[in-house]
């Protein structure tokens, strides 16, 4: 509002929000009265997942002769791949990865790598880490050859990148089981479905960095290359794929990570002996020794292997041997081809050296499972505890609202009146205060959770749910942030998942709730001190090159299947942006700016509040954007441990194969997170002009 | 037309915005009424960057196109190389035109016909200075010892012998622009397009690259067009200077015409610090005739 508030305008304003006020009253009044304002009626869905599956079915036979050649061409690839890992004498195999350790990483990575190595052929975990390696071997290349080839598609053709950027965010907010459930019908059961699933996952990163590489080319080598008389052909491959090689790097590791990632999660549909499998399998049947064995060899995986990528992405383009002569001048590749020439005959003569003999490994999965029992008799009633206080006086207030939560059985008090007057009172004091200290966004905030607490995500019929999450959208973003957010609610209720769309909006609410404000503060308290830093850096790096999979196993350990598990992964997995941003934002306020408010005599404090905080605000709203993205993404692998809502809707339709529902939940997961983004970006793009940015 | 011209544009119009104001520089470009042109421009919306801009260029001549930023110097420069496509009008190079050229010829022409020198270097960061610099070679299919011989035969023309395995990251920005000097000059082209090539230098560094820079010319006798915002640079290197001021040009003439007889108020006032600068040269003796 730029102009002045006229009378009129002034008294449209209040005319709107008491109708949109007295609107709410009446849908709670009637809430109870009229069944479709609770819930809203069988009979009025109209959903897609019946026509989703006629269509899969009719398609299916349709395509099942091309995709059968794909699926054996993939197959064929794949088995190659396993079968030389598989062959590899260990010790061969051994010295090779440390040799690409030590010249992706130097001594370091190559010390880690041996280490982390020796582990895994000793807990006998070699020759399912090798199956795991090999689904990612054979993903990886595919993936980014035509990850970078639509990549430079879309560089050439603004038509055709404005219409892959919509779809690559479909395909990267999609929960990766819903997706599996059309592979799965498509291609048959077996390993080439978890890889073609990886396939799919990880090649938006590629085609992404590819783009922006593509387009931070400077002009002037672009036309440097022009002006030199380069034809087509050559400006690509002579001048611009080579400047845009670092980005693209950077893309071919988050490319390896996400393969690597959803191998582990296609497990699931079994079909390879991998350690995502063994991982799932020992969790299923509660051996949480072994489990926590196998989800060490997987984290050892996806550490070494980001470091080795990102190693690669990050040496010079100079080759170090400059000095040298001759064969000198490539000691690693020196080094592996006498590692071939010495070790390999000799490891192919003796068995125990081919294969790594049964009798060394040291099965202590039995040992760690007992010792983790005791650990967790000892603790339990604290555990116990805990989970209690956190279902009761969080997850359910926030899920069926304070009006079902409060009861003798759960909280030992009964909801009397004077209670609601009494937290009604609270909220108002809470809202009053927020406006004294001058925050009118404050103040609608406390009232939104004081309503929202009082009736649950549930409890809130849902005409006022979605019209207010309408005009918090048009307020941010205008009608084309309100048009989506109301085209994802109405997808929802239409496909008849709205309720456990809510238990999903109740889990998801809570947990970011507590992970982005304690992030926050990590974040702060990390940016303030440098030891904190230090020492947060390195648990974030590896917390986020972790597959989502392994965060389950500890979790699950302390306190068993059920909703407070979940809450406790999502936040666990949400919190690292949340850290990450904030110390981030806070960090990179000018210089000028900190030694301005230091020479007008700032306490640290005040330094902290009046300067750093509001210039970091747009790059913390970046990190709440990436904490809801992570919670969503999240939420599907949760649902194995046991909770209702879109996560367990598309788990389900994953079990009876039912790629309508999986897709329909999938999608509205998918479509939930893309309209927080835009919401959230949009607010941050008012904030950073706000600041001139 | 005057044999001994080698490049010649006329009423040259590059104008950016929708495709109205792209049609309204076309239908107007012939009348000559330039300034009618550009409002009609503005009012759908467009820019026009060059604005019907006309000049001859002698075989062996330094012309200086000089102007502020936004002037319109380097799209003028872009679209003589037809980096940029010009709205409307004609570019002569050797009498033939050159805005009719098909893209093979376009090609071809640049490959041997032209060279050119950015302001911020433009060297390609995954080569190293010797590739760099052989790179317009490679790109016409002449085999690497020709190549590299040649590109060698350039480094000890910009002096830079000795650093062939370098990449350009490893090098200061005055070394970096002698690359960019030696792949422009390797192709041995007969124009040779400057812009702002040594703004990105220290002034000390950039004067020395300024008498390098006329040391070369005094020995290849190139055609050039040079883009500059810096008066006492183009007063210093110029055989003749072009003064643009918001896609048009103000002025044409030698160093000496445009200090002395400045066109308008805009000249006079842009051209006051070299005078000063060069009264104070006089005083003391020294000075570039």
């Amino acid at each position: 509002m730029s102009e002045v508030p006229t009378d009129l305008s002034r008294w449209r304003a209040w005319a709107f929000w008491g109708v949109c006020l007295a609107a709410c009253v009446i849908c709670f009044q009637q809430a109870d009265t009229r069944e479709w304002i609770g819930n809203f009626p069988k009979d009025w869905t109209y959903g897609i997942a019946g026509p989703v599956n006629v269509a899969m079915n009719w398609l299916v036979p349709v395509l099942s002769g091309p995709l059968h050649v794909i699926s054996a061409i993939l197959g064929f690839l794949l088995n190659m791949t396993r079968d030389i890992l598989a062959w590899t004498p260990w010790p061969v195999a051994f010295c090779l990865f440390v040799i690409v350790a030590h010249r992706a990483g130097g001594l370091s990575l190559a010390a880690f790598m041996a280490v982390s190595l020796v582990y895994m052929l000793v807990t006998g975990y070699w020759e399912r880490s090798m199956n795991t390696l090999a689904l990612v071997g054979a993903a990886v290349p595919l993936s980014v050859v035509i990850g970078a080839q639509i990549g430079i598609l879309c560089y050439r053709h603004a038509w055709l990148n404005s219409l892959t950027q919509p779809v690559l965010d479909v395909m990267q907010t999609l929960p990766a089981f819903a997706y599996l459930i059309p592979i799965l019908l498509l291609f048959g059961f077996g390993p080439v479905v978890g890889l073609i699933a990886s396939m799919i996952f990880s090649i938006p990163p590629m085609v992404r960095n590819t783009i922006l590489g593509l387009q931070r080319v400077p002009p002037e080598v672009t036309e440097a290359g022009l002006i030199c008389g380069c034809n087509r052909r050559q400006l690509l491959w002579w001048t611009q794929i080579p400047a845009a090689l670092p980005q693209m790097k950077i893309g071919m590791n988050q490319t390896t990570m996400a393969a690597l990632s959803m191998v582990i999660i296609s497990a699931i549909i079994g079909g390879s002996d991998d350690v995502g499998w063994a991982v799932l399998n020992t969790m299923r049947k509660a051996q949480f020794g072994p489990s926590l064995i196998a989800g060490l060899v997987i984290a050892l995986m996806a550490m070494l292997i980001d470091r080795i990528s990102l190693g690669f992405a990050e040496t010079d383009a100079a080759p170090d041997g400059g000095s040298r002569d001759g064969i000198f001048r490539h000691p690693h590749l020196l080094a592996a081809l006498a590692v071939l020439a010495a070790v390999l005959p000799l490891s192919l003569t003796v068995e125990t050296l081919h294969h790594f003999p049964r009798a060394w490994v040291w099965d202590i999965g039995g040992d760690i499972s007992a010792a983790l029992d005791t650990v967790i008799a000892a603790t339990s009633g604290t555990l116990e505890n805990v989970k209690r206080a956190g279902l009761f006086f969080f997850l359910l207030p926030l899920r069926i609202g304070l009006d079902q939560a409060v009861s003798p059985f759960s909280w030992g008090v009964e909801f009397t009146p004077a209670l609601r007057i009494a937290y009604a009172g609270l909220v108002a004091v809470g809202c009053l205060a927020a406006l004294g200290l001058g925050s009118r966004a404050g103040a609608i905030i406390v009232a939104i959770c004081g309503v929202l607490f009082y009736y649950g995500t549930s409890g809130i019929p849902w005409p006022v749910f979605i019209g207010a999450t309408a005009i918090m959208a048009y307020a941010a973003g205008g009608p084309a942030i309100a048009a989506l957010a109301l085209g994802t609610m109405v997808f929802i209720l239409l496909n008849g998942l709205w309720e456990p769309a809510m238990f999903s909006a109740a889990l998801c609410g809570a947990a970011i709730l507590i992970a982005f404000p304690l992030g926050m503060a990590i974040g702060t308290i990390a940016a303030e001190t440098d030891w904190v830093s230090k020492a947060v850096r390195p648990v974030n790096d590896t917390l986020q090159t972790m597959p989502q999979f392994v965060y389950l196993i500890p979790f699950l350990m302390l306190f068993q299947v059920g909703e407070f598990t979940a809450l406790i992964v999502v936040i666990a997995y949400a919190l690292v942006p949340a850290i990450r941003y904030t110390e981030h934002g806070l960090r990179s306020v000018p210089a000028a700016c900190v030694e301005a408010g230091r020479a007008s005599g700032c306490t640290g404090r005040q330094l902290l509040w009046w300067v750093k905080m509001p210039q970091a605000v747009p790059e913390i709203m970046l990190g709440l954007n990436q904490t809801v993205i992570c919670a969503l993404s999240m939420l599907v692998i949760a649902a194995l441990v046991g909770t209702r809502g879109l996560g367990q809707q598309v788990y389900v339709a994953l079990g009876k194969a039912d790629s309508g529902l999986g897709l329909v939940a999938g999608v509205s997961i998918a479509l939930v997170a893309i309209t927080t983004d835009r919401i959230l970006q949009c607010l941050n793009r008012s904030r950073r002009q706000a600041l001139g940015l | 037309m005057n044999a001994s011209v080698k490049l010649s544009c006329r009423r040259l119009w590059k104008t950016y915005g929708p495709r109205e104001a792209v049609e309204a520089t076309r239908s107007g470009a012939g009348s000559g009424d330039a300034a009618a042109v550009m409002e009609r421009v503005a009012s759908l919306y467009g820019l026009s960057a060059c604005a019907g801009i006309s000049f001859d260029v002698v075989r062996g001549e330094i012309f200086i196109i000089m102007g502020l930023s936004g002037s319109g110097k380097s799209t003028a420069l872009r679209c003589l190389s037809r980096l940029v496509e010009p709205t409307a009008g004609e570019i002569l190079i050797d009498g033939e035109d050159f805005t009719a050229k098909s893209p093979r010829e376009l090609i071809d022409f640049r490959r041997h016909k032209m060279g050119m020198v950015f302001q911020n270097f433009g060297l390609m960061p995954h080569l190293t200075v010797l590739e760099n610099i052989a790179f317009p070679l490679r790109v016409r299919g002449i085999d690497p010892a020709e190549r590299n011989e040649r590109a060698r035969d350039m480094m000890r023309l910009v002096e830079l012998d000795g650093r062939e395995n370098a990449y350009p990251r490893q090098l200061s920005g005055g070394q970096q622009q002698r690359v960019g000097i030696a792949r422009s000059l390797a192709g041995d082209p007969d124009i040779w397009f400057l812009d702002e090539p040594f703004s990105a230098l220290d002034p000390l560094i950039r004067r020395q690259m300024q008498n390098q820079f006329l040391h070369l010319q005094s020995a290849l006798h190139k055609t050039i067009i040079f883009v500059t915002h810096d008066i006492s640079e183009a007063v210093r290197l110029a055989d003749r200077i072009a003064i643009m001021k918001g896609g048009e040009i103000v002025q044409i003439g030698t160093p000496r015409e445009i200090l002395d007889n400045p066109a308008n108020a805009y000249v006079e006032e842009f051209t006051r610090d070299a005078r000063e600068g060069l009264t104070v040269r006089g005083a003391v003796g020294a000075g570039r005739g």
